[in-house]
């Protein structure tokens, strides 16, 4: 039982990170039909800019907004810059385009911060609170990242549903024509989603350093797991990929706690194809909206 | 009709012995190139280059052909070399042709179990799942140390030439081998290609209802696709572990899997030759710029780096310039020169007329 809660503590922890990559994902798939393989990448290099920030001196606090808003930048130049001339080309061509991204990133990484795996710091300590006498099995910094992600994902709630911004932002992504008639600006719109996405990656990225360090590709794994719990949730539903996620941090958890932490993504692997041969198109999506 | 009319009408019409001659010229020219003219090191890389364009070839079918993403073609890649690698440690002296067959029969039946789970599934939900393949399976080797070495790998002892051939270098050899797997698997499928099945193919990929309404059976063409591919990426798994000499988990990354898919797109989709320029330049492209990194005195992590980095800026470039490849973006302009050549020889001669229709 006691094995069971750690396990169940560091399946949820893991699984919020995987949930702010599958929302970005998801973001990016709903305005645009493209799945961004450099969101990881993306991420590690605002980390690492993060990192040059403390190095210099200023606090984390600094650096963890500096790191925000550079994934701002990265994701608005990105959909700018390299994304709007593929988004009316065939599908596969924005693949290999965010694989170049993706492959440019981690190579130029440590050509500027320097090729040796980094430690990154927390803000708050890594070690388990005790209440009283009962341990709890959760960090202060487990329950800061849980938290931030939750704080981010009630901002893009509130952003997509209760401002203007937000309902154009949405109209653009169900029918770009149609909104383009209406005079909203679809290609600004997309630009500022790319932005949000970018951001949520910048996000979870400085949140996994501090556990799995600071190297050019760290956050592969990351992106693939929330990638994974994307799909299981459906792509098409926020909430899908937030669930999906944390299914997947549990999961991921379990399988490397009882079996071995080696076959922990062999798990991964078993439940995406256990929820998609029940339901190809993902738990929360529904028939209509699959795209061939 | 004139003899050589005739032959050259059989030829138009026969796919199978036009392929047949093309494929021996090729197979012909190379054998003299890597016999008379390029020293041991470029015969390593012309081996390299006849391994990458076999399971590129593969994964073109799939992906250009059949229309289905597949992430995870490294991870098959990894199944042929550990069956090839594993084999060799228990019985170092069976031939080396049973070794590849080895490797094609599992990556065979890896690649139809895959297929099977995979025929639902569609663009991104494919994508995904291939991807978390090609991260997950490397994994094993690791857990079952016992069979498979863990993270060390099992050494392979090189392809060396038979004893009546004292003359070949052991890269000659290996190099003729690579190069008649290559040739074969490209004149199979080549042959696929314009066979009824290679139709089938295409039209699940274009229209699914259409092919269903055609009596396609549509989830048994998109299996055999997959077998179809993976038998190729076995095959080209088997010779890269003895092309490497070593086989372990860090050879199988997650960077394997995306390079052959970058290669078949910026090759040019669907097309053969795409796939064996695509390989040239994952081949070359490390060779030159790592070179050119060295003799610039550059400090270790930016050298090290720049081969990546440059592949990753080809890669955009290519995409954004050649949106259908380089393949399909050399096509487009002979196709203009053709036309433009044409057209002014058609105007000249006969006025008012127009242009034949392009085929």
């Amino acid at each position: 039982m006691r094995l069971f809660a750690i396990y169940t503590v560091a399946g949820v922890v893991n699984g919020m990170v995987y949930a702010a990559v599958a929302l970005a994902l998801v973001m990016i798939w709903r305005a645009t039909r493209i799945i961004n393989y450099a969101q990881g990448a993306m991420g590690m290099f605002t980390t690492y800019i993060a990192l040059v920030v403390i190095q210099h001196g200023v606090g984390y606090w600094a650096a963890f907004a500096i790191a925000l808003a550079a994934g701002l930048v990265l994701g608005a130049v990105t959909e700018r810059v390299l994304i709007r001339p593929v988004e009316s080309q065939p599908p596969l061509n924005a693949v290999i385009l965010s694989l170049g991204v993706l492959i440019l990133l981690e190579a130029v990484a440590p050509m500027l911060f320097g090729g040796q795996t980094q430690s990154f710091p927390a803000p708050f300590s890594r070690i388990d609170i005790a209440a009283g006498s009962t341990q709890l099995y959760i960090s202060p910094f487990d329950l800061f990242s849980i938290g931030a992600v939750l704080v981010a994902m009630l901002v893009l709630f509130v952003v997509f549903q209760r401002t203007s911004l937000g309902l154009r932002m949405r109209a653009a992504a169900f029918n770009p024509e149609i909104s383009r008639i209406l005079g909203i600006r679809v290609g600004r719109m997309l630009t500022i989603g790319w932005a949000l996405a970018a951001l949520l990656g910048a996000l979870a990225a400085i949140l996994a350093a501090p556990a799995i360090f600071l190297y050019s590709n760290n956050m592969d794994e990351v992106l693939v797991f929330g990638f994974t719990g994307a799909i299981i949730g459906g792509l098409e539903s926020p909430v899908g990929a937030v669930v999906g996620a944390l299914g997947v941090g549990l999961a991921l958890s379990y399988v490397s706690g009882y079996v071995g932490s080696d076959l922990a993504p062999l798990g991964g692997l078993v439940m995406l194809i256990a929820v998609l041969m029940v339901r190809p198109q993902g738990l929360f999506s529904f028939r209509g909206h699959r795209q061939v | 009709m004139s003899g050589r009319g005739a032959a050259a009408a059989f030829l138009r019409r026969s796919t199978l012995v036009r392929h047949g001659l093309f494929f021996l010229a090729v197979a012909a020219i190379l054998w003299a190139l890597t016999w008379f003219v390029f020293d041991p090191f470029t015969n390593n890389n012309v081996a390299g280059v006849a391994i990458y364009a076999i399971a590129a070839a593969g994964l073109t079918v799939l992906t250009g052909l059949n229309g289905q993403v597949s992430l995870g073609h490294g991870a098959l890649m990894m199944i042929g070399a550990y069956t090839t690698s594993v084999l060799l440690q228990w019985h170092p002296d069976l031939p080396m042709i049973l070794m590849l067959l080895a490797s094609i029969a599992t990556t065979g039946v890896a690649g139809a179990i895959i297929g099977i789970a995979g025929a639902r599934l569609r663009g991104p939900y494919l994508a995904g799942a291939t991807l978390s393949l090609a991260v997950a399976l490397p994994q094993v080797p690791t857990h079952f140390a016992s069979l498979f070495g863990g993270n060390q790998g099992i050494s392979v002892p090189p392809a060396a030439p038979p004893d009546a051939l004292t003359s070949v270098t052991p890269e000659q050899w290996f190099a003729w081998i690579c190069i008649l797997a290559a040739v074969i698997t490209f004149f199979l499928l080549a042959n696929l290609v314009s066979s009824t099945t290679g139709r089938r193919l295409q039209m699940v990929r274009d229209n699914e209802v259409a092919a269903r309404l055609a009596g396609v059976n549509v989830a048994r063409t998109q299996v055999l696709a997959f077998v179809i591919s993976a038998v190729c990426a076995g095959l080209s798994g088997s010779l890269f572990a003895y092309w490497i000499s070593l086989t372990s988990p860090s050879g199988f990354t997650l960077t394997l899997s995306l390079s052959l898919l970058t290669v078949v797109v910026i090759g040019g989709l669907g097309s053969l030759t795409g796939a064996v320029i695509g390989s040239f330049i994952i081949v070359y492209l490390p060779a030159w710029t790592s070179g050119f990194a060295s003799s610039a005195n550059l400090p270790s992590n930016v050298a090290n780096n720049v081969p990546l980095a440059i592949y990753g800026i080809v890669l955009i470039v290519a995409i954004l310039l050649f949106p259908r490849g380089i393949a399909g973006g050399a096509a487009s302009i002979t196709r203009l020169a053709t036309n433009t050549f044409r057209s002014r020889r058609q105007t000249s001669t006969l006025p008012g007329t127009t242009a034949p229709p392009q085929q």
